[in-house]
C-alpha cells in the first residue's frame, strides 16, 4: 500500500492538470477579476500622441463616460481587434480614448496611418507606468470609466463584435441610465 | 518537395519508434535472442530518419522557404544566416523536433557505449527510450507539424522574435533539452531494472555517469538561460521564478537529489527505493515541465492562441508514462530495504538530508507553480505566489544543506568519527565567523542576506578546500583525486561561489531609474556616470538608438557603455542593454525612453557586485558533473566485479582515516611545481 502512495499523489496531480485544461477551454483567461472594477480609475497624466507638449489626465476626462483602450503597434492581437473598433467605435456613443502602451510614438503613428484611427484622443504611456497603475496584463485591454471617474467594466484581450454586443453595450447603457437618473 | 520528405521521414521514425519499443521488450520477456538483438539497429534507424527530418527543416530555414508555415512565422529574409539555425527551434514545433532529435542522440549513445552490459537489460532500456520517442513523435505529427505548407508561399516571413536573436540563445535550448532528455536514460535504466526484477547495484553504477552528464548539461542550460535573461531582458534580474524557469528547475533539483542517492546505492546498496523513485521523478518532472510550458495552462495570460489539444495530448502521455512507471514501481520495487546499516552520524545520513531537502524544494517549486490552478480548483480564484514565496522557501530548505555540506566528504560511510571531523573543519567555521564579524564592522549597513552569503560561502568553500588538502596529504600519490572525487570537489566549490553570488548580489546591488540630460553626470553606487547622448545606428536587420555612457571612478575612466533600443525590420522593438562585466561587480545600463525634447533620456543603471559568481558557480557545478562522469570506475566491466569493488572502495576510504599522519611532509609537489 505504501508503495502505491506516489501513484495516488500523481493521479491527484493529473486530475488538477486535467482540470487546468478544462478550465482553460471553458473560460478565457480574460476573466481574471480586476480589483479596480468599481473603484476610481488611477491617477495619470500622459502626453497626447499627436501633440506631445499637451497632456491629458484623469481629471480632464471627468463629466462624461469614456472607453480607454490599451493598444500598441507591436501587438498582433490589437491588429485583429482594430477593424472592430473602426467599425463599431462610433456607434458606442461615448468617447474612445486610446492608450498607446509601451510603444514608440512614431511606430504608433505609422500603425494608425496604415490601419486607420478609431480614437478621439490618444495618450502615450511609453514606459508603461500608467499601465502598471491600471493593472494591465497585456495588450489589448479595455476599461469603461463612468462620468465620476469610476471603472465600471474591464476586458482583458480582444473586443470582438460579440463581446461588444453582449457585454460592453449593456454596460454603457446602464451607465447612461444611471447618469440620467442621478442629477 | 523537400518538406514533404521531411514529413515522411517523421512518419517513418514514428513507426520505427513503435518497433523499437515493442520488439526488444517483447523479446526480453520471451527470452528471444533475435528480437533482443534488434534493439540497436532499430534505434539507429529511427535516429537516421529524425536527423533527416531535422536537416530538412534546417535547410528550409537556411533557404528561406516561406511556403512552409513554420518558417514563415519565425524567419524573415533580413534575418542573418547565423540566426537561422536557432530559428529552427525558436518556436513550439521546431523545438519539439529538437527534443526528439536529442532523445535519439542519447539513445544511440547509450546503445553504442553499453556493449558490455547484459543484452536483455539493454533491450529493455532501449525499448523504454523508444516508447518515449514514440510519444513525442506522435505529438509532433498530430498536433505540431513543422512541415505544414502555407500555399501560396508568403512573399516575406514574420521574423524571429528579437529577444531570441542573441548568441546566448543559440546554445541555451539545445543544452537545456540535452539535460532534460538525458534524465530519460536514468529513467529507462530504472524501468528496465524494475521490469527485469534484478535490482542489483550494478545497474545503478551503469546509470550514474549518464545521470551526471545529463545533470551537467541541465546545469549549463539553466545557467545560460539565466545569463541570457540577465543581459537580454534589460531588467537586470537573473532569475524570476516564472513557470517556464521553474519547469527546468524542478528536474534539476530532483536530479541533484538523484546523483547523490545513486552514489549511496552504488557504493553501499542502501536507498534503493529512493534511487528508483528519484529516477522516475526526475524524468517525470521533465515531462511535466514540457506540459506546463506547451499546454498554455499556466502562461496563458500572454499566450492568446494556445491549443488545448496539445495540453490534452501531453497530459495523456504524461499519465501513461508516469502513472505506468509508478505502478510498475509499486508492484516490483524491492520488498526489503537491503544495503548496509548505518549510524546517525554517517555519510548516508547526510546524503539522506540532501535527498529530503532537494525533493522538498522540488515539491515546493511545483506547488508554487501550480498555485493558480489550485486556486481555480478550490474556487477561491486565480492567485499567484511570486518570488517572495519561492525565495523564502528555497532559502529555508537550503539552510540545512549549507550547514551540513562540508561534513559530507569528511564523514565516513556507516559510522563517522565526529571528533576528527570537528577538528578538521574547525578552521572553516572560525573563518566564516571572523569574516561575518569583520563584514559587519566594515559595512554595518549590509543586509542579513549579505552576511549569510559571506558565511555560507566561506563555510562551504573552506570546508571543501580543507578536504582537498586532506586528500593531498594523506592519500597515496596516484589516487589522490580520482575523477569522481575531483568532480565532487569542484561541483561543491561551485555551490560556495553560487551562494556568494546570489546572496551578496541581492544584498548590495544598487538599482536606479534616472533621467539623464545630455552631458549630465550623476553619481550612482560610488561611480560617476556621464551621458553623452544618443545616436542612430544601422544593424543588419534593425535600426537602433544607441546611447553612450562614460563611467568614471575618481576621474579614471572605467568603462564606456553603449546600450541600444532596436527597431527590427519585422517591426518588433527590443532594448539591448550594455554591461561592463567584472569578477567583483557588473555595471549594467539599459536605455529607457526619450524624455522631453532636449535630448534627455531615461536610463536604467545597475551596479551589481559579485553577480558573475552566480554563473561561475553554475559552470563549476557543470564541470564537476562532467568530471565525475569520466571516472573509469563506471566504465570497466562493472557488473562482474560488483561486490569486490564495493569493499575495495570503502576500505580505501577507511584506510585514510585509520592512519592519519599530519606530520608527513607533502610527498610529491606534483606536476605544476
Amino acid at each position: 500500500m505504501k508503495r502505491l502512495l506516489p501513484f495516488f499523489v500523481f493521479v491527484l496531480l493529473c486530475g488538477l492538470l486535467g482540470f487546468g485544461i478544462w478550465w482553460n477551454t471553458h473560460h478565457e483567461m480574460n476573466e481574471v477579476p480586476s480589483p479596480l472594477v468599481g473603484k476610481t480609475a488611477p491617477e495619470f497624466t500622459l502626453p497626447l500622441l499627436y501633440e506631445p507638449t499637451k497632456s491629458l489626465g484623469r481629471k480632464d476626462l471627468l463629466g462624461q463616460p469614456y472607453l480607454l483602450n490599451v493598444f500598441g503597434s507591436w501587438c498582433p492581437t490589437c491588429q485583429d481587434e482594430h477593424p472592430f473598433l473602426m467599425r463599431e467605435g462610433k456607434s458606442l456613443g461615448i468617447r474612445l480614448i486610446g492608450l498607446d502602451w509601451k510603444d514608440q510614438p512614431e511606430a504608433a503613428k505609422r500603425w494608425l496611418q496604415q490601419f486607420g484611427n478609431p480614437y478621439q484622443t490618444i495618450i502615450v504611456d511609453e514606459d508603461g507606468h500608467a499601465g502598471i497603475d491600471f493593472g494591465v496584463y497585456g495588450a489589448p485591454e479595455t476599461f469603461l470609466v463612468d462620468a465620476q471617474g469610476v471603472i465600471r467594466y474591464k476586458r482583458i484581450g480582444m473586443l470582438t463584435p460579440d463581446v461588444i454586443a453582449r457585454e460592453l453595450k449593456p454596460q454603457i447603457a446602464a451607465i447612461s441610465a444611471g447618469r440620467v437618473a442621478t442629477p | 518537395m523537400l518538406p514533404e520528405l521531411g514529413q515522411f521521414a517523421l512518419i517513418l521514425a514514428l513507426l520505427l519508434a513503435f518497433l523499437q519499443c515493442a520488439v526488444p521488450v517483447y523479446g526480453a520477456w520471451r527470452d528471444n535472442a533475435t528480437l533482443i538483438a534488434s534493439a540497436r539497429p532499430i534505434a539507429a534507424g529511427q535516429c537516421v530518419f529524425v536527423v533527416l527530418a531535422f536537416a530538412i527543416l534546417t535547410y528550409a530555414f537556411l533557404t528561406q522557404d516561406f511556403s512552409v508555415a513554420y518558417v514563415a512565422q519565425n524567419s524573415n529574409s533580413a534575418l542573418p544566416w547565423y540566426y537561422r539555425f536557432p530559428a529552427v527551434w525558436g518556436a513550439h514545433e521546431g523545438s519539439l523536433l529538437l527534443w526528439v532529435l536529442i532523445l535519439n542522440i542519447w539513445t544511440v549513445a547509450v546503445a553504442a557505449l553499453s556493449r558490455r552490459l547484459p543484452e536483455v537489460f539493454m533491450a529493455r532500456v532501449i525499448g523504454v527510450l523508444g516508447f518515449v520517442a514514440f510519444g513525442f513523435l506522435l505529438f509532433t505529427i498530430l498536433t505540431s507539424n513543422p512541415f505544414l505548407r502555407h500555399l501560396p508561399a508568403l512573399p516575406e516571413g514574420n521574423d524571429l522574435n528579437p529577444i531570441l536573436q542573441d548568441p546566448g540563445l543559440i546554445m541555451h535550448p539545445p543544452m537545456l533539452y540535452t539535460g532534460y532528455v538525458g534524465f530519460s536514460v536514468a529513467f529507462a535504466f530504472a524501468i528496465a531494472a524494475l521490469l527485469g526484477g534484478e535490482l542489483d547495484v550494478a545497474s545503478v553504477r551503469w546509470a550514474r555517469p549518464w545521470t551526471n552528464v545529463a545533470w551537467a548539461f541541465l546545469t549549463l542550460g539553466i545557467a545560460l538561460g539565466s545569463w541570457w535573461a540577465y543581459y537580454v531582458l534589460g531588467w537586470g534580474g537573473w532569475w524570476f521564478w516564472d513557470p517556464v524557469e521553474n519547469a527546468s528547475f524542478m528536474p534539476w533539483l530532483v536530479g541533484t537529489a538523484l546523483i547523490h542517492s545513486q552514489a549511496v546505492t552504488e557504493k553501499r546498496g542502501s536507498f534503493r527505493a529512493w534511487t528508483l523513485l528519484l529516477s522516475i521523478f526526475a524524468f517525470s518532472l521533465s515531462l511535466l515541465g514540457t506540459f506546463l510550458v506547451r499546454s498554455g495552462v499556466l502562461t496563458s495570460v500572454h499566450a492568446f492562441a494556445s491549443d488545448p489539444r496539445r495540453g490534452l495530448f501531453i497530459l495523456v502521455f504524461l499519465g501513461v508514462v508516469v502513472g505506468g512507471s509508478l505502478l510498475i514501481y509499486a508492484l516490483r520495487a524491492p520488498k526489503v530495504a537491503g544495503g548496509k546499516p548505518f549510524n546517525i552520524l554517517s555519510r548516508e545520513t547526510l546524503l539522506l538530508i540532501n535527498n529530503l531537502m532537494f525533493t522538498c524544494a522540488a515539491a515546493m517549486v511545483l506547488l508554487g507553480t501550480l498555485y493558480p490552478l489550485i486556486g481555480d480548483a478550490l474556487g477561491i480564484g486565480r492567485i499567484s505566489v511570486g518570488p517572495p514565496y519561492f525565495g523564502f522557501m528555497f532559502m529555508l530548505l537550503m539552510l540545512p544543506v549549507v550547514c551540513t555540506l562540508p561534513f559530507g566528504p569528511f564523514f565516513r560511510w556507516a559510522a563517522a568519527d565526529w571528533s576528527a571531523t570537528w577538528r578538521a573543519l574547525r578552521p572553516a567555521l572560525v573563518l566564516a565567523i571572523v569574516a561575518v564579524v569583520a563584514a559587519k564592522f566594515v559595512a554595518p549597513e549590509m543586509a542579513l542576506r549579505g552576511l549569510a552569503g559571506v558565511a555560507a560561502t566561506l563555510w562551504i568553500g573552506t570546508g571543501i578546500a580543507l578536504y582537498a588538502l586532506k586528500r593531498w596529504r594523506n592519500a597515496p600519490a596516484g589516487r589522490r583525486y580520482t575523477p569522481e572525487m575531483l568532480g565532487m570537489i569542484v561541483a561543491h566549490f561551485g555551490v560556495a561561489l553560487f551562494f556568494a553570488g546570489v546572496l551578496i548580489t541581492e544584498a548590495t546591488s544598487v538599482e536606479r531609474d534616472l533621467r539623464f540630460a545630455r552631458d549630465e553626470t550623476q553619481r550612482i553606487g560610488g561611480l560617476d556616470f556621464r551621458f553623452a547622448g544618443v545616436q542612430r545606428v544601422q544593424g543588419p536587420n534593425y535600426l537602433a538608438d544607441e546611447g553612450t555612457l562614460e563611467v568614471r571612478n575618481d576621474e579614471k575612466l572605467v568603462a564606456t557603455l553603449h546600450p541600444q533600443k532596436r527597431q527590427y525590420t519585422g517591426q518588433q522593438m527590443q532594448s539591448k542593454s550594455d554591461i561592463d562585466p567584472g569578477l567583483f561587480r557588473d555595471i549594467y545600463v539599459a536605455l529607457g525612453e526619450p524624455s522631453g525634447t532636449d535630448g534627455a533620456w531615461s536610463v536604467r543603471v545597475y551596479v551589481k557586485p559579485f553577480v558573475r559568481w552566480i554563473w561561475l558557480g553554475g559552470l563549476l557545478m557543470m564541470f564537476g558533473g562532467f568530471t565525475a562522469a569520466c571516472d573509469r570506475r563506471f566504465r570497466v566491466k562493472a557488473g562482474i566485479r560488483d561486490s569486490g569493488h564495493e569493499i575495495r572502495e570503502s576500505s580505501d576510504d577507511r584506510a585514510i582515516f585509520a592512519f592519519p599522519n599530519p606530520e608527513s611532509p607533502i610527498p610529491n609537489p606534483g606536476p605544476q611545481a
